[in-house]
């Protein structure tokens, strides 16, 4: 979902460029409150294995694949800010060694992959966690619900960006086959989603930021995740 | 622990299974060469760059320049990554450097 060079004109990628930017600033400020020392190298292994599994691209239909995103993943095991860092890292390494997402469209898909699927899945993670018992099954679906929707999500956002500065293609065509793939795409990221929310559910529960609560049973609710899943 | 753990898989994604990977364009290249959008793409400005494209310049076999990029791309970014989050704490306003003990 990697936006190359040319696909949205300079104006629109610049703006794009100064939004992204605002995104990153709040969401390292944010991070700064919330992240611990000690979780420094959790938050730096989400970011590799983001990396690897990015790599992976999966077949969706005929002549087309689709890979993981990963916001709402990093999301869930440590938070939305820092969430939001590791995909940024990994679009920043994407796009300067392996010429994968063009430079001038860097903010474009650091808006789509790392802030809308980081904060846009997170919030459909916590509002879905709400209506289901605080159990870790229950995460991991909401993980893998809320990873899927964010995928549609992102490429909303790409069509968005295309409908400001893109190019002749009728937008209302390019909004039916963006969300039409995108959905099919999103069916892989919340398989992949559960998978590894579960398997870090089942290794180190305490480890899951968005399962902070099921460490405390006393405080009942995910808000109480501000504070726990530090790594011990 | 954990953490080595951890970067053993993602090694293990990036090196072994990636070469299995589907090679068709992804929803948004599809989407684009369909609709006359990806006739605007321009040229990424690292295209010859020692690892574009996801293969090591210079290794032929297709298999393992993938893995070896994949390799180097998981180590990079967990190195970034670290760097980033050790030096975030910077950021904290005010003096207290505590550790966080209530939600913000």
């Amino acid at each position: 979902m990697h936006i190359p060079d040319g696909f949205i004109n300079a104006p629109t990628s610049l703006a794009a460029g100064a939004v992204a930017a605002g995104g990153v600033g709040v969401s390292l400020r944010r991070a700064a409150q919330t992240l611990q020392e000690r979780q420094a190298p959790l938050a730096g292994l989400v970011a590799a294995y983001i990396f690897a599994v990015q790599m992976l691209n999966f077949p969706v239909a005929a002549g087309t694949s689709g890979h993981l995103l990963g916001g709402a993943l990093a999301a869930i095991l440590v938070g939305p800010w820092a969430g939001a860092l590791c995909v940024a890292v990994v679009l920043v390494v994407q796009a300067l060694l392996f010429a994968d997402g063009g430079l001038s469209a860097l903010g474009l898909n650091i808006i789509n992959m790392a802030l809308v699927t980081a904060w846009g899945g997170y919030a459909i993670f916590l509002l879905l966690r709400r209506f289901l018992p605080a159990t870790k099954a229950s995460v991991t679906v909401s993980a893998g619900v809320a990873a899927g929707i964010s995928v549609v999500l992102a490429s909303v956002a790409f069509v968005v960006e295309y409908a400001i500065g893109g190019t002749d293609a009728p937008v209302g065509t390019v909004f039916a086959a963006m969300v039409g793939v995108h959905t099919l795409i999103g069916i892989g990221e919340g398989i992949i989603t559960t998978l590894t929310v579960g398997v870090v559910l089942g290794v180190r529960p305490d480890l899951v930021y968005g399962a902070a609560d099921l460490q405390t049973p006393l405080v009942l609710g995910p808000k109480s995740g501000e504070t726990a899943g530090e790594v011990r | 622990m954990f953490v080595v753990g951890g970067l053993l898989v993602a090694v293990g994604l990036a090196m072994l299974v990636s070469g299995f990977a589907s090679s068709s364009p992804d929803g948004l290249n599809k989407v684009a060469e369909d609709h006359g959008i990806a006739a605007s793409a321009r040229q990424h400005l690292f295209e010859n760059g020692p690892l574009a494209g996801y293969a090591v310049k210079g290794v032929h076999n297709d298999r393992l320049s993938t893995g070896i990029s994949g390799l180097i791309g998981v180590l990079v970014t967990f190195g970034v990554g670290l760097l980033l989050f050790a030096t975030v704490r910077v950021l904290r306003s005010g003096p207290d450097r505590s550790e966080p003990t209530r939600a913000p």
